[in-house]
């Protein structure tokens, strides 16, 4: 009997969620530029309303180009949709909106996005929704933070900027032996170096803004739904297996099985919160998922070179380097689990430290380093096409305590580079200028 | 909608509207290993087009109780006993492959109690290699993968669903890795053994719409055309660039073959 043949990753990446546009021919994506679509008729509009007929009603709440990109990143994270966002920020809260009201409580890891972060620490407890925060290593610790109004376990594959590695199948066991689902933050990873839904996530988001654009251009998010968490038998989510009386009365596990979740956050979160992916947006992270995996075979072959760079100035007894956290270096403490969840790469995040030397220790030397560069660019964003570096301590953690910043595995003299796709020959060259100007004071 | 038919309880959606056995019934019958999920688009357009709406789950699927019936005749004969407890005496069956077959049999032998029947995605026979009927029956992930490859056509596979935002694809497998382990393996038997497809056919007394892929590898067009044939009077839509799954593959088609086939008004 002849295999089932579906699509390979690469093909996916450009083809996926779109035909050539019926009316012109378009190979290309269009830039659907519009708010609303004319009605039929009256039918038509009522049934569009009524959820009987697909398609497009205003683009607040769906729209063509951005359609083509949830289709696509669903696709290729094996999830049943996905919701675009207009950041990873606004993903992240459709996602908890969508799943829990004031009373709500979220688990999750100590090693996150400094944004992200600062959302459940600060701002959701203003909304009666607080966080426990755990170290992603500590899978007890994960299990016993876990209350009966807990409704959500959050945690990023490659933690942020400790690149910590998460256990995401021993994290979703306790997810899901608690009845509550797993929400991956696979940034870091793309859908290329890691699928978290195969390994037990139950939802994946990302901030498109980084390496699935790729290119620094677009400001985007997405919320990918797995299909996976049985909702009716948890018994903790009435927002999608209760009538809802703001659309109505649609009980949406009832309605739409493994695709419940993402039809509420769209139907509710997109319509009623507004934060919704500008179709301009969707169309540049689209240009960049096009060649996400050719870029990420490129990310990763020069995050291995300059991570060799590393080792050698750290081997060295006159070298300028501290330490160098990358997961794929065998003294990583989570270097077996890299090796399983991410046997393409482990990224193209690197993290080290700097020896300081005379006043000022390793912060100040952090500081004359990153001025010195050249070729890398100073600035709070990483999954660039282009190299970036940035000093956590003093920018995207800086509102972190002394405490929050070592639980954070922040240390003052981090420096986190995202690797980009110049020739390795410059970085290591740009590296090596600034670690002398850094260290010769 | 619960209902309770030959001592197990019955699962069916209504399309969000009160069931109302005053108005017209029609009855949704899913396919091998599925739901009345795969109907949430129709379903609804059904019930607000002045239908009473039993968009059911066969026994031993989605939240129906019992075991999975073991053949088309055995599913078709418990589709009397469904219109009983949901108070109907006459009922539209529209079926989706195996629920075709189903619709088929019910109409030929229980031609009282059916309305007319709309037959998506069907053949005289739909035969299947032993290979699948071995790993369904074993419950192995595998017997999903075959049938959901096999099963889509171009938009399934490389997408653009009218949808937005959902994955045919994946969306299919997570419904289908959902069934209880086994259940796929009854049904695919259950069409594999059915034999009476043409003789039911010449028996149709109702009016007949035959909804098919044109790029169907399941049940190619092709197939469900000869079947038609043998129909005293039977409508034939082929719907271009579409497979097996025609309902979730090209919806707005669907309903626009419905429409003009049912009488369908809104109300």
């Amino acid at each position: 009997m002849a295999d089932a043949k579906f699509l390979k990753f690469d093909t996916q990446s450009l083809h996926a969620g779109q035909r050539p546009d019926p009316a012109t021919g378009a190979r290309a994506v269009p830039i659907h530029l519009t708010t609303s679509y004319v009605f039929q008729d009256v039918d038509h509009a009522a049934a569009l309303f009524n959820l009987e007929r697909p398609g497009h009603i205003y683009s607040r709440i769906s729209n063509p180009t951005v359609a083509v990109l949830e289709e696509r990143l669903a696709t290729l994270e094996g999830g049943v949709g996905a919701v675009c966002t207009a950041s990873g920020q606004a993903a992240l809260t459709l996602a908890i909106m969508t799943l829990m009201d004031a009373g709500g409580h979220i688990v999750a890891s100590s090693s996150i996005y400094g944004g992200s972060r600062n959302l459940l620490a600060y701002t959701l407890p203003r909304f009666g929704i607080t966080t426990t925060f755990v170290s992603p290593r500590d899978l007890d610790g994960i299990r016993a933070a876990i209350r009966p109004e807990t409704r959500l376990v959050f945690g990023e594959v490659l933690g942020n900027p400790g690149l910590e590695v998460l256990d995401v199948p021993a994290v979703a066991a306790i997810a899901h032996d608690a009845g509550v689902p797993l929400l991956i933050d696979s940034t870091f990873t793309t859908p290329y170096l890691c699928q978290p839904l195969k390994h037990g996530a139950d939802l994946v988001m990302h901030s498109c803004t980084k390496w699935l654009g790729g290119h620094g251009v677009a400001i985007g998010g997405v919320i990918v739904d797995g299909g996976t968490f049985d909702w009716e038998a948890s018994g903790k989510f009435p927002t999608l297996t209760e009538p809802y009386a703001g659309y109505h009365g649609i009980d949406f596990a009832e309605e739409y099985g493994p695709s419940a979740f993402v039809m509420r956050a769209r139907a509710e979160g997109l319509r009623d919160f507004g934060a919704c992916l500008s179709p301009m947006n969707a169309f540049q992270i689209l240009q960049g998922v096009e060649t996400l995996p050719l870029r990420m075979k490129g990310h990763i072959h020069n995050a291995r070179k300059v991570v060799g760079f590393l080792e050698t100035e750290l081997a060295s007894e006159k070298g300028s380097v501290a330490w160098v956290s990358y997961p794929e270096l065998v003294d990583h403490p989570d270097h077996a689990l890299a090796a399983r969840l991410l046997p393409k790469g482990a990224g193209s995040m690197i993290a080290f430290g700097i020896r300081g030397h005379g006043s000022g220790g390793g912060r100040e030397a952090g500081r004359r380093f990153i001025e010195a560069l050249t070729l890398f660019s100073h600035l709070a964003n990483v999954g660039d096409a282009k190299s970036l570096v940035i000093h956590p301590a003093s920018t995207t953690h800086a509102q972190l305590d002394a405490a929050a910043l070592a639980a954070s595995g922040v240390g003052e003299d981090m420096i986190r580079m995202s690797i980009g796709l110049e020739d390795c020959d410059d970085l290591i060259d740009d590296l090596k200028q600034a670690l002398r100007a850094a260290t010769k004071g | 909608m619960e209902l309770t038919v030959n001592g197990h309880s019955v699962f069916a959606h209504t399309g969000g509207r009160s069931f109302d056995p005053a108005r017209p019934a029609v009855v949704l019958i899913h396919g091998a290993g599925m739901d009345h999920t795969v109907w949430s688009l129709q379903s609804r357009f059904l019930a607000h087009h002045g239908r009473s709406v039993l968009a059911v789950d066969l026994p031993g699927h989605g939240r129906s109780g019992g075991e999975a019936l073991g053949g088309i005749a055995e599913l078709a004969d418990w589709l009397p006993a469904l219109l009983d407890a949901a108070g109907v005496s006459k009922a539209a069956l529209v079926g989706h492959s195996m629920g075709a077959l189903v619709a088929l049999d019910a109409a030929a032998r229980h031609a009282d109690r059916v309305e007319s029947v709309a037959l998506l995605g069907v053949a005289e026979r739909m035969p299947v290699h032993p290979d699948l009927l071995a790993a369904a029956s074993a419950g192995e992930p595998s017997a999903v993968e075959l049938v959901i490859g096999w099963g889509h056509g171009p938009r399934g596979h490389t997408g653009g669903n009218p949808t937005p935002g959902l994955a045919l694809i994946p969306g299919s497998r997570r419904l289908m890795g959902s069934v209880t382990p086994g259940v796929l393996g009854v049904d695919l038997a259950a069409c594999n053994a059915y034999v009476q497809g043409s003789e039911a056919a010449e028996r149709l007394s109702c009016p007949s719409l035959f909804l098919l892929g044109a790029l169907d590898r399941m049940t190619p067009a092709k197939a469900g055309r000869s079947l038609a044939s043998r129909v005293k009077s039977s409508q034939v839509v082929t719907i271009p660039a579409v497979g097996h799954m025609v309902m979730t593959e090209a919806p707005d088609a669907t309903i626009d073959a419905l429409t003009p086939f049912l009488g369908l008004r809104r109300g």
